[in-house]
């Protein structure tokens, strides 16, 4: 990295030389540990590992739930945003800021509460169970504590786009004889729709690696709902810790990918507003 | 000569123009029920429940469980862990704020990427990777066992864990506000003859303390409540490697669910405060920003 | 405090800012940097502040060479176009900033520092304002404190950039003639940068037109206004007709119309861009002389003390612009449609570029 020096501000080097330590020994270097320890399994182990039926049903769980939470986070996040900026009601500012909840409050504390107000007898639970829909200790209830969880992703990334579209874009659309559905679906939606997928990815890929709020819910029965991040956890706990590292190293290829996505997404939605 | 005849909406303007931009009185009306019962269900039905569990067998027991002695410990334990790593991420955030935001050079947004990466990793491999590094089958396990030193599922590794979860936070908040600043000021008080320290303190920092603020805290409060990268790095022994989160765990397991609740409404009330002086200070800068956007007051004419 | 510039270049990646650029600035004067975004003005300015490097030549600061000295020593006074003003600080603590950050031993009492502040303040007429924050302030309020605040140091060289640009026209005039007025009194040597030609030219002692990074000329306003070096500096200064012709022989044609050309005496015939300015242009109802060309009013706009006439030439189907008093032009009874004759006064010639 070589200075442009295009600056007359100091502290420049030693800014960049602590952050780039820092960087390197509290991130890069352990991070870079689950790859070499990963590396000392050979391949057909390493294959064997990550296909094991088990360890495949947790993918699918982890990964399916996460799916589903961040399809409905993008539906309902958008609807919140939409609200959020467009309407004036009561308690508007108040809702606002509870967007953030799940940013703030801890996973284990949400877990709980989650589980409890879906447990049969809980709050919610008691009027589904009637219904015959059991939440807590299901994949739904993975499903719903995700959904917790991924939500201000979405609301978050859609609200500053939704803010910044200009009403006369929908106004002239308006003037040009389009109803407002029309509007919507050829105007405005096409404008969002980069930080819709943006929030999207956000909410999955926080979702594929959530432990604490839904670790209470699943129930945990291997095979069934039993999310990857539990299974690693009790793959160390045997001291399995190659197994252990097999699977995170999946976990960590995927979500790399998708911070990669996040980031190429977010670089072309904001070439073409600058465009 | 031809006419061009323009049909309007009828309707004087104003009216017609929030037709049409706007949605109906009654879609208005059914979307913002939907979206009230959608955040009803998923923030505050969990929210009201954690206070409501807590009081549930009376005001007495819910002191009791908080005062507790493991409860305690794990609140002080809590207090140390937040205590090391909200320092350190300063230091840290402050630094990669100042040189991504006031300095061009090649491979700047590689370093933001590199900032980011803790948010993409699972809190359970957040903690694995300490428990690899430190552990009795680690890189360093055989050194440390013979130097009788314990890192993972003791206090260090819980504060190891913890900082690394909680490291892009300060920095993330930092680095948008003061690219937004720029440098001017900077500049002119180096002009005006301010030493580097001197600029950051009286120029810098001044402007960029409510969002420092914002980022202390919420780094603050993920760093008491981090549950899944603590849980991997902890012993597990109550009054020595829990934390209130672990604590939290720990009595529910056990089916003391109002004590659980009562050490968990601490929790929701240190997110609830974050969440108000997050609302403060997004405040502060909407009304830093509306100041310095209206520069064209009419001036009052300079005498002659 | 004269300021010597020599052979400067400065490039931003592929980008050339300033391409061997030499200039004096006498002490005293206030020189006004002149010249279109992109011209390397703020460049200039920025590098003779110290806050940017030149990739070569050198600053000299009353003879001495200035050009590793840091920002902070070089004792020079910097007006920004956005004021730069910190927001947190109070009108009086701003200006109060370059006292109070010096090394203790060189720090003035709290009482010096007082009257310095209130005396600059009652200088640019914002004593009653000291307690006010920036952002109570106007946009000229604003850049007042910022000036304030720069010579608040006691600067040996007053550097501004832009520092009215981001004010309406009428702010914008009435901090002209203050800042002049100023400079009159204070006499630190000042460069000033605009974009403005007539802020540059009713301002300063002397202009420096700069393009692509180049200085085109140098000298007092009405020596660049009235000998333009190159055609760039006769198209950027004021308003200009251009016609194309062929110059040789003294004489320079433009379509059937001919003009003397004495400077092109013994010039071998050549295509030609002759300048003429706005108010150059003299209409008459007939022809007059072999300079006339017929031409048709397009459009007349009658406000203010000269009229405005857009013509079509006849020939050629090129439009000029001429400005002429009011008297003349209802003299002419100038209407749209009607046809008149043109001359062309004070032509200046430049060949064509090949």
């Amino acid at each position: 990295m070589r200075h442009k020096s295009r600056s007359v501000l100091p502290g420049f080097g030693v800014s960049l030389g602590i952050t780039c330590t820092y960087l390197s020994l509290m991130v890069l270097l352990p991070l870079a540990t689950v790859f070499t320890r990963s590396a000392e399994l050979s391949w057909p182990e390493f294959w064997s590992t990550v296909t094991s039926p088990r360890v495949v049903a947790s993918f699918r769980v982890t990964f399916g739930a996460s799916l589903a939470a961040a399809l409905v986070n993008s539906v309902f996040g958008f609807l919140v945003a939409w609200v959020l900026v467009r309407y004036r009601f009561a308690g508007r500012r108040v809702l606002d800021a509870m967007v953030d909840l799940p940013f703030a409050l801890p996973t284990a504390v949400a877990g709980i509460a989650l589980t409890t107000l879906y447990a049969a007898n809980g709050w919610v639970g008691k009027y589904l169970q009637p219904l015959g829909i059991k939440v807590s200790y299901t994949w739904l209830g993975i499903t719903v504590a995700l959904i917790f969880i991924g939500l201000p992703f979405v609301v978050r990334t859609v609200q500053p786009v939704l803010d910044d579209l200009e009403l006369e874009v929908e106004e002239a659309a308006a003037s040009l004889g389009a109803r407002r559905w029309q509007t919507f679906t050829r105007v405005v939606l096409p404008s969002v729709a980069p930080a819709l997928l943006t929030g999207f990815a956000l909410a999955f890929a926080r979702a594929i690696g959530e432990y604490g709020s839904v670790v209470f819910i699943a129930g945990n029965m291997p095979m069934r709902t039993e999310i990857v991040p539990l299974l690693i956890i009790t793959k160390l706990e045997q001291y399995d810790y190659a197994g252990a590292t097999a699977v995170a190293v999946v976990m960590l290829v995927a979500s790399f990918s998708l911070l990669l996505t996040i980031n190429l997404l977010q670089r072309a939605a904001r070439r073409r507003v600058e465009a | 000569m031809a006419t061009i005849a323009i049909t309007r909406p009828a309707g004087a303007a104003p009216p017609a123009i929030r037709r049409a931009t706007g949605e109906s009185p009654a879609v208005r009306r059914v979307l913002t029920g939907l979206a009230l019962a959608f955040l009803g269900l998923t923030l505050v039905l969990p929210l009201v429940l954690v206070l409501h569990e807590a009081l549930a067998k009376g005001f007495a027991a819910y002191l009791a469980a908080i005062r507790e002695p493991d409860a305690l410990s794990a609140a002080r334990l809590t207090l140390l862990i937040a205590g090391v790593a909200v320092p350190v991420n300063l230091v840290f955030g402050v630094a990669a704020a100042w040189c991504i935001a006031k300095f061009e050079f090649r491979g700047k947004s590689l370093l933001i990427t590199l900032i980011d990466l803790p948010f993409a990793v699972s809190p359970v491999i957040s903690g694995m990777i300490f428990v690899l590094l430190f552990g009795a089958h680690g890189w360093f396990g055989a050194w440390l066992a013979d130097h009788d030193v314990r890192i993972v599922f003791a206090v260090p590794g819980m504060v190891l864990a913890t900082t690394f979860v909680t490291s892009p936070l300060i920095a993330r908040e930092l680095i948008p506000l003061m690219q937004e600043q720029g440098s001017d000021q900077e500049e002119a008080a180096i002009v005006l003859g301010a030493r580097g320290w001197q600029t950051f303190w009286r120029v810098t920092l001044p402007n960029i303390k409510w969002g420092l603020l914002y980022g202390l805290i919420l780094c603050n409060a993920r760093a008491m409540g981090e549950f899944g990268a603590v849980s991997v790095v902890s012993g597990h022994i109550r009054g020595e490697t829990n934390t209130l989160p672990l604590h939290v765990e720990i009595l529910y397991n056990e089916y003391s669910f109002a004590a659980s609740f009562a050490v968990a409404s601490l929790l929701t009330l240190l997110a609830l405060v974050t969440l108000a002086l997050k609302t403060a200070v997004e405040w502060q800068q909407r009304r830093q920003a509306l100041e310095g956007a209206e520069t064209s007051v009419p001036t009052e004419r300079i005498a002659a | 405090m004269t300021i010597q510039v020599r052979n400067l270049c400065k490039a931003f990646g592929d980008f050339v800012a300033l391409d061997d650029v030499s200039l004096e600035v006498p002490g005293g004067e206030l020189v006004a940097l002149l010249g279109p975004s992109g011209s390397g003005k703020t460049t200039l300015l920025r590098i003779i502040a110290g806050l940017e490097p030149a990739d070569r030549g050198a600053i000299f600061f009353q003879g001495e060479d200035a050009t590793s000295t840091p920002v902070r020593e070089r004792q020079v006074g910097f007006v920004f176009q956005h004021y730069a003003l910190f927001r947190h600080m109070s009108v009086f603590e701003n200006v109060a900033f370059g006292l109070r950050v010096r090394p203790k031993a060189a720090r003035p009492s709290e009482a010096e520092i007082r009257d310095t502040v209130m005396g600059l303040l009652e200088l640019v007429q914002l004593d009653v304002l000291a307690r006010r924050r920036p952002s109570e302030l106007s946009g000229g309020q604003r850049q007042r404190v910022a000036l304030a605040r720069a010579l608040a140091v006691k600067p040996r060289v007053l550097l501004l950039d832009e520092p009215f640009g981001a004010l309406d026209a009428k702010v914008r005039k009435e901090l002209r003639r203050w800042l002049r007025r100023l400079h009159e009194e204070a006499h630190v040597t000042s460069v000033l940068v605009t974009h403005d030609q007539e802020e540059a030219l009713e301002v300063s002692d002397r202009v420096v037109i700069m393009n692509d990074g180049r200085v085109e000329q140098s000298g007092t306003p009405e020596e660049v206004y009235d000998h333009p070096a190159t055609p760039f500096v006769y198209g950027f200064l004021g308003d200009v007709n251009l016609f194309h012709g062929r110059v040789g022989g003294g004489r320079v044609s433009i379509g059937r119309g001919t003009l003397d050309a004495p400077e092109w005496a013994g010039a071998e015939e050549q295509a030609a861009v002759v300048y003429v300015r706005t108010h150059d242009v003299e209409l008459a109802a007939s022809p007059a002389g072999a300079a006339s060309l017929e031409a048709v009013v397009r459009r007349v706009r009658a406000y203010g003390p000269l009229v405005r006439v857009e013509l079509d030439l006849v020939e050629g189907g090129r439009s000029i612009e001429a400005h002429i008093p009011r008297a003349r032009c209802e003299r002419l009874a100038l209407a749209r449609g009607r046809r008149l004759f043109v001359s062309p006064v004070n032509p200046r010639i430049f060949a064509e570029p090949a």
